[in-house]
């Protein structure tokens, strides 16, 4: 394939994946909410999630943006060493962004900072954010997109604790996150906790953190207990669908480490809403692709 | 129950009976306005280019689709986080006489007082339902200051029985996430002192 004719499948299936993943939540996500929205049995907590899936209906039924702010558009790419296109994926994402929001449409998300002025385009200085790892041996090309609101990404938070407080004080910064800013954040709410050194490499991974299917546990048996143990812990908290009091607060835990420096420890917090637009797509070395996230879809 | 529906101009004795935790929705009219429109009244003291008299506001910023002519269609427009306004809404509220807010989450101390003396009220459109409360926009009216983007233009929207809304301040004095907030962080220091039990790692 030549390169213009790779770029151009690049671009389309990209936008075409970010323009579904704005109308339709992931599998994971769907089975998630139909749980936790049966258990709730307050009047409020009910009304709340009526609106909720009948809004997901209407989304797929008027072909539109399940919620309007579809975020500044983040990919969290692992590319093979040996992707044949490596060279031109940033040129393609970019692309498909500018075509995703023509699409969709998407609301105009990329306010050019100092100058202050908004695109028009949902692509900025360095947005669609782009995150790479590079897979030795590998010609493949996985990627996470990504549709952040800025409702969720407001309750943000990283800092480093000293030692002595451990992870008895990672446990305080999180649910403190939870009960200032988390429940305006429209919950139950996905949290991706990052554990490292300082406040960058934290900070990444709680946002990896959320890339993560629904379910799936940290592979440390500790770190995974600690999933559960948060899980419980906020849920308990009783913030419920928005924040207006219920059983469950989260759609779930989940916590990304490293090592860390022996003098701190580094945490961060993200969050995903319970309208958690991530898609999951894998291409091979001619572009065939896969969306996992996603298991209805066919364009 | 039948719906309670309010509509456009709002009066205070129309908001005397109203409480949180109660469901409204509203007829008429209704703009969308959010940080900069605020920035630019109570700091900038620019003139609002719409007269919220009796009116409603929504923290949003939509989707907007052009249809020529200075004719658009609401694609999606679901609420924002209002804790964003908290600073300026008091002044808001009293400057504009506008009396009935919407929004995502709860507001502060601010706009409890705000919507106390001057009778008015915050409600919360289950948020992230952008696609519910477009289907409730009859038609966008009118688009002013524009020169702030599809999300932060002033959209004035005529509806019909938007909502549901979820009262969080009413005109008594009561704000039910404050309310909420309490019960919330007391829970939260069981839970903390539950997990610490199991979290000693550094020993």
């Amino acid at each position: 394939m030549k390169k213009e004719e790779a770029v151009l499948r690049l671009t389309d299936t990209v936008a075409k994946v970010v323009a579904y993943t704005g109308k339709v939540l992931p599998d994971d996500v769907r089975k998630k909410l139909q749980e936790l929205g049966k258990e709730e049995d307050a009047s409020l907590s009910k009304v709340v999630y009526e609106a909720m899936f009948k809004n997901q209906e209407l989304a797929i039924k008027l072909n539109r943006p399940s919620c309007q702010d579809t975020g500044a558009i983040q990919f969290f790419l692992r590319c093979g060493a040996n992707f044949p296109y490596i060279n031109e994926i940033e040129e393609a994402l970019r692309a498909s962004v500018l075509q995703a929001t023509k699409d969709a449409p998407l609301r105009h998300n990329s306010v050019e900072t100092f100058d202050e002025y908004n695109t028009g385009k949902n692509i900025g200085k360095g947005v669609p954010t782009i995150f790479w790892d590079i897979i030795p041996n590998s010609d493949k090309l996985e990627i996470d997109t990504y549709m952040a609101g800025g409702g969720c990404s407001l309750p943000g938070k990283a800092m480093v604790l000293m030692p002595g407080e451990g992870y008895e004080g990672v446990t305080r910064f999180v649910l403190d996150v939870m009960t200032s800013y988390g429940l305006n954040a429209c919950p139950p709410l996905l949290v991706g906790v990052g554990i490292a050194t300082s406040v960058e490499t934290a900070a990444v991974l709680s946002k990896k953190a959320l890339m993560r299917p629904l379910g799936s546990h940290n592979e440390n048996e500790r770190a995974a207990s600690m999933e559960k143990l948060l899980e419980d812990g906020i849920n308990k908290i009783g913030l419920g669908p928005q924040g207006l009091t219920g059983k469950n607060s989260v759609l779930g835990v989940h916590i990304e480490n490293t090592a860390r420096h022996p003098s701190v420890i580094g945490v961060a917090v993200n969050v995903g809403c319970w309208s958690h637009r991530r898609g999951h797509i894998v291409f091979d070395r001619e572009l065939n692709y896969t969306i996992d996230s996603h298991t209805e879809v066919d364009f | 129950m039948a719906k309670k529906i309010l509509t456009t101009p709002i009066k205070a004795e129309d908001l005397e009976d109203i409480n949180v935790g109660d469901i409204v929705y509203l007829n008429g009219y209704i703009t969308t306005c959010r940080d900069v429109a605020h920035r630019r009244l109570i700091e900038e003291g620019r003139k609002l280019p719409v007269d919220l008299d009796g009116g409603a506001i929504f923290h949003a910023g939509p989707i907007i689709r052009p249809l020529g002519d200075e004719q658009y269609e609401m694609v999606s427009v679901g609420p924002t986080t209002s804790m964003r306004m908290e600073k300026f809404e008091e002044e808001f509220i009293k400057q504009t006489g506008v009396k009935l807010i919407v929004g995502k989450g709860g507001m502060g101390d601010g706009t409890m007082r705000g919507c106390r003396d001057h009778k008015a009220i915050h409600a919360v459109f289950p948020a992230g339902c952008a696609v519910v409360a477009a289907t409730c926009v009859e038609k966008i009216e009118d688009a002013n200051w524009k020169d702030l983007g599809m999300p932060e233009t002033l959209w004035t929207c005529k509806v019909k029985e938007f909502g549901p809304l979820i009262i969080s301040i009413d005109t008594h004095g009561r704000n039910l996430f404050e309310e909420n907030k309490v019960k919330f962080n007391e829970k939260k220091e069981e839970a903390i002192a539950e997990i610490c039990k199991h979290v000693s790692f550094i020993k």
